[in-house]
């Protein structure tokens, strides 16, 4: 195990390096350069422009910023950003919390409603609400997440008044438990659907490759109940490929997540993110770039253990 | 085998109402400007805010600059849809190329080409396309270009995976042996074997690209006003939820109607083309 947890760390070296070679490269395309903000900015001499370029290093060859940065990137020095010029890490952590917890708010409810409905599905096949189920999971996928936002915004919050419509805590209560969950309902339940659907697709299936086989008819013949031939049997071999669906889903999440936060005001890294993106803030952007990134292949790295540890196949 | 495929197809309710469905809103694109009962982008102030069926002339309500819904609906279904065909015809050219390149000549080719997609995938999509999109002045063609290049990853994984299971088969080694440059093999033997997978998730991507163009013109990076998109609509209905939903529900219902018509139709197709892929009854 520890030999394959080895060799799979050795195989995230060349994605990372590829990732911060990309987050870099982009940056450095930008119109206007890595130092957009002041030099689209009239105000601003050319002569000021140039020390900057000195003082961080942008007038050395590409090579050499780019091993600085990267050694930067490792030892957490993230570099700091435009307005304010706070340590970029630092803002980026603050708002770290945010999205977790709307991520994995939305993920649970997403997983267990994904799983019993692709279970039952599994189980009734070609039922009434099989049929339903498949076809109900491929109409939530055609939504655009902004748009079934705003329509639950106008239903739960407008109309309705039993929610919130923005933001993760009323004015003054920040910190207060009871007000957080009524923040969060409506952007988990947006951010829930596309992946509930995903879910319950990908149970439906593995459930039904697993039971046409052959110890599934044994276990049967056996007479175990359908809930211990569904649990004990089908289960541990059904959560392999849904191990690594998490892993797999986790960019999906993160585009999600942005776009989710970007509605309800929710005080995240997305949001974080179309607020950088609007100021020019390339530091921060960059930032979350490699931060998403980085998130994704550990989170992958995660999931490929997790599944080692299932099977012991997979570790040779 | 042609006739086979279509029976199966037909058998299939969902994707059947799915190629109605795609068919009637590229019709409906097509005709935009003749169907479409004033200028989208004329403004009439005192129109302002007129709700759906209220004026005979304005049939589906008004916008905050008086603009007539419909037309608007009309056009930015145009501007939508081609930037979705586009966008695939970009992603299926990429993704297909890469794919070929990479199953077929494998080594180092296949090596680097594969790490390279495993690196873009780490980034989530939306990421991906706001920072480039912001970056390029947007037009049409651009953004279509963008949203190209940045979903073409699942494609060239689809096409190399069929393209090391045909590469082994006979009339490839026929091929060979008959003197055919690998150029020939590439693009005359293996590309058109290859045609089922690539044209389910062609359609499967024009949804995508559908979307990803109502996220990216929603936050303001993708089709700019004057020129109307289903996203953009959207951008400023949100002010008005509360007193004019009908601005908001109406561009969503679009989207979601053209992404759901080409998800069904690519489900659809799959099922028909190949029955060991089926996933949903």
């Amino acid at each position: 195990m520890i030999g394959f947890i080895f060799r799979r760390l050795l195989q995230a070296v060349p994605l990372v390096i590829g990732v911060s070679l990309i987050a870099f490269a982009l940056m450095h395309l930008a119109p206007g350069g890595p130092l957009a903000v002041y030099t689209l900015n009239p105000t601003i001499q050319a002569q000021d422009i140039e020390r900057i370029k000195i003082i961080l290093g942008l007038d050395q060859p590409l090579h050499v910023q780019y091993v600085k940065w990267a050694t930067g990137m490792l030892t957490g020095h993230w570099g700091f950003s435009f307005f304010g010029g706070r340590p970029v890490l630092d803002i980026i952590l603050e708002r770290l919390p945010a999205t977790l917890i709307l991520m994995g708010s939305a993920l649970s409810v997403a997983i267990i409603l994904g799983l019993g409905i692709g279970i039952l599905g599994a189980v009734k096949r070609y039922s009434i609400f099989d049929t339903l189920a498949t076809s109900g999971a491929l109409v939530a996928l055609s939504f655009p997440t902004f748009w079934f936002g705003l329509m639950a915004i106008f239903v739960f919050a407008i109309n309705l008044r039993w929610l919130p419509s923005g933001g993760m805590y009323e004015f003054g209560e920040e910190g207060n438990l009871l007000s957080l969950l009524r923040h969060l309902v409506l952007p988990t339940l947006v951010l829930a659907l596309v992946i509930t659907a995903t879910w319950s697709r990908y149970t439906r299936s593995a459930f039904l490759e697993v039971m046409n086989q052959d110890f599934m008819r044994t276990a049967r013949a056996k007479g175990e109940p359908q809930s211990a031939r569904l649990f004990r049997h089908a289960f541990p071999n059904a959560a392999k490929p849904l191990v690594a669906l998490l892993g797999v889903e986790l960019p999906f999440l993160f585009s999600g997540a942005l776009v989710t936060e970007t509605i309800f005001g929710w005080p995240g890294m997305g949001r974080l993110f179309v607020d950088s993106l609007n100021m020019k803030e390339y530091p921060i952007l960059m930032g979350l770039m490699m931060f998403t990134a980085l998130f994704v292949i550990f989170g992958n790295l995660l999931a490929d253990i997790a599944i080692a540890a299932m099977d012991p196949r997979v570790r040779l | 085998m042609q006739s086979r495929v279509w029976q199966r197809f037909r058998t299939h309710r969902l994707a059947v109402a799915g190629l109605v469905t795609v068919s009637a809103l590229l019709l409906a694109a097509i005709l935009a400007p003749i169907l479409a009962p004033r200028d989208p982008t004329l403004i009439e102030t005192q129109l302002r805010f007129l709700a759906p069926f209220a004026n005979a002339s304005l049939p589906l309500g008004s916008d905050e600059l008086g603009r007539d819904t419909l037309s608007r609906l009309l056009h930015g279904g145009r501007v939508s849809l081609t930037v979705g065909l586009v966008a695939m015809i970009t992603t299926v050219l990429t993704g297909a190329l890469v794919g070929i390149a990479a199953g077929y000549l494998g080594g180092i080719v296949d090596t680097l080409l594969m790490r390279f997609v495993d690196t873009m995938l780490c980034f989530p999509q939306v990421f991906l396309l706001l920072v480039v999109a912001a970056f390029v002045p947007p037009t049409l063609l651009s953004i279509s270009l963008i949203i190209g290049l940045t979903s073409w990853m699942e494609v060239s994984r689809i096409v190399r995976a069929e393209i090391l299971q045909l590469k082994e088969q006979d009339f490839v080694a026929a091929a060979r042996a008959l003197g055919a440059s690998r150029r020939r093999i590439m693009f005359r033997e293996l590309l058109p074997n290859a045609a089922a997978p690539i044209l389910v998730a062609a359609t499967l991507k024009v949804a995508s690209a559908v979307l990803m163009e109502s996220y990216i013109s929603y936050l303001g990076y993708g089709v700019q006003p004057p020129l109307a998109s289903w996203g953009n609509m959207l951008t400023n209905a949100q002010g008005y939820l509360d007193t004019v939903p009908w601005l908001a529900i109406l561009p969503g219902l679009m989207i979601t109607l053209t992404v759901m018509g080409f998800n069904f139709l690519g489900d659809g197709l799959r099922d028909a083309l190949d029955p060991r892929l089926r996933m949903d009854p």
